[in-house]
């Protein structure tokens, strides 16, 4: 690492813009992300966030527009490079999406294995302290995701995430489909688990408590920009009516719920 | 009116026909990729390996029954039919060409089409569905690599060996109808079947069995890995991935046919 490399963001998003079809997803998103810092997006369902993570993966590619990852330009790089530059990454999806074909151990550490070239033996030593890592017990292992519930899913994707120690890590709505205590679980673990490592954090929810709980900063994403953005603490006095309007979950307001059938 | 009715209605084929070309370029593509990944390393051996028992071994049993009911099937037909001419000294060659030539390997294709292309699409629609592919990219593993070119490596080399089982089954299924039922020579038999079939027969049969695991393994993969969203999507995909497969086998069966004896 340089001297100056402090200054550079780990992610920064330079209006980039993503459609489908006639369907403008991202209309110029502009957001950075520092080093070890752990950033919320939240906004509304069908406002882009889960296009916005998949633009920084390079699962899709902006229409325009640039993104950098740690100083280095990485909007349109492919191939060898790609997968290069996916070893700095680790994902939380949604709904967990571990291989069923695969015991959860393998499952965790397919990064080591595929990606990093591990032996078999020595991946699965670090599955099982990274499976102890998020609370979970050694007998798991050996299990297949169908056997777990919700929440150990989720926790073992958790664990898959970090397997490989990724400098930076993505979590897709990470306390979706949870009971209230297992999806504050899961933000402890994500809160530990970010520091633990050093890494930088991106996580896009609508969950506002789990915001409060792992965000450092937290920007806002309406109609496919980014509205606002500060400090969490910030966040109660932004004043902005649309943050104010989407962080009390009020139905009146400037954020208007229209649905696409409804024209 | 009647203007604006032609209008539409050509209007309807020309929407249709450029969808069909566009899927076209699209599978073409897909092809294109699938093939340059089985000649690019890293390759997973094991995982392949375990696609070669799935797709070939688990297929035998289907593969065998079709080829037996096929060749008891036609020695029997052949016979009833050939009586009326006094040929029933053909039904040997009959089978013997009927089988290696076309039977074996369509039928085979078919088969495999309704049991291997089905659940392909069916498991490379789930992982789509629940994000499990762009799990594989975020872990620095490329799909085509690790659920594709397996698939596809398996299909094409495996439904030749698959084939040439059937036509030693389906043979000894006309074989058993025509000794045991038809009260034909044991030995007259054989010797009708040896003289008539030559390798250029098997060898034609089996190269068209390749042809046949490719198309299958790759629709398989193809509407699989473009599933749409949800339960609906899968089960589209999987219904797509049979049809076309079947479909394009009828084609190619003719094409090849034609390329081979003409």
């Amino acid at each position: 690492m340089s001297a100056d490399s402090k200054n550079v963001p780990m992610i920064k998003m330079s209006n980039v813009k993503k459609s489908f079809g006639d369907k403008h997803v991202l209309r110029g998103v502009n957001l950075e992300v520092q080093k070890g810092e752990s950033l919320v997006v939240i906004g509304g369902s069908g406002t882009g966030k889960s296009v916005l993570l998949k633009n920084i993966l390079g699962i899709l590619e902006p229409d325009e527009g640039t993104i950098e990852v740690d100083g280095e330009v990485t909007t349109h790089v492919r191939g060898r490079a790609r997968v290069e530059l996916m070893h700095k990454f680790g994902m939380l999806f949604q709904g967990a999406a571990l291989f069923d074909s695969l015991p959860v151990w393998e499952n965790v550490a397919f990064g080591l294995i595929h990606g990093h070239k591990m032996s078999k033996e020595e991946a699965r030593a670090v599955a099982i302290e990274k499976i102890k890592a998020v609370g979970m017990g050694e007998r798991v292992a050996d299990l297949y995701p169908a056997e777990l519930s919700g929440g150990m899913q989720k926790r073992i994707s958790l664990a898959r995430a970090i397997a490989t120690n990724p400098d930076i890590i993505f979590f897709d709505e990470p306390t979706t489909g949870l009971d209230p205590i297992m999806a504050d679980v899961i933000n402890d673990l994500i809160v530990k688990c970010v520091k633990d490592l050093g890494a930088t954090g991106l996580t896009i929810t609508h969950d506002m408590a789990s915001a409060r709980k792992i965000a450092d900063k937290v920007a806002m994403i309406h109609e496919g920009q980014i509205i606002w953005a500060g400090d969490i603490k910030d966040l109660d006095n932004s004043g902005n009516e649309y943050v104010d309007q989407f962080i009390h979950g009020r139905a009146d307001g400037p954020i208007k719920k229209h649905s696409d059938l409804a024209a | 009116m009647p203007i604006a009715f032609v209008l539409n209605f050509l209007e309807s084929i020309g929407h249709s026909l450029y969808g069909l070309f566009a899927s076209i370029g699209r599978i073409f593509i897909f092809a294109l990729k699938a093939v340059s990944h089985i000649l690019m390393p890293p390759f997973f051996a094991r995982i392949t390996l375990k696609q070669f028992m799935d797709i070939g071994f688990y297929s035998l049993p289907v593969v065998g029954m079709t080829a037996l009911f096929t060749g008891m099937v036609l020695a029997l037909q052949s016979y009833t039919g050939f009586t009326r001419f006094n040929a029933e000294n053909a039904i040997a060659s009959v089978v013997v060409l009927s089988i290696t030539r076309e039977l074996a390997p369509v039928l085979a294709g078919l088969m495999v089409a309704g049991r291997v292309g089905a659940a392909i699409a069916a498991e490379i629609g789930t992982m789509r569905v629940t994000e499990q592919i762009d799990a594989l990219v975020t872990l620095s593993v490329n799909p085509f690599k690790y659920l594709i070119v397996p698939r596809i490596v398996a299909g094409t080399l495996m439904l030749p060996v698959l084939v040439l089982i059937g036509d030693i089954i389906g043979i000894m299924g006309g074989y058993l109808v025509s000794v045991h039922a038809l009260d034909f020579s044991v030995g007259s038999y054989l010797k009708q079947t040896y003289e008539v079939l030559e390798s250029a027969d098997v060898i034609s049969g089996l190269v068209k069995a390749a042809v046949f695991g490719f198309i299958v393994t790759l629709m398989g993969c193809y509407h699989g890995f473009n599933s749409g969203r949800g339960a609906q999507g899968v089960g589209a995909a999987t219904t797509n991935a049979v049809v076309s497969a079947s479909i394009l086998i009828l084609i190619f069966n003719y094409v090849l046919t034609q390329v081979f004896f003409s």
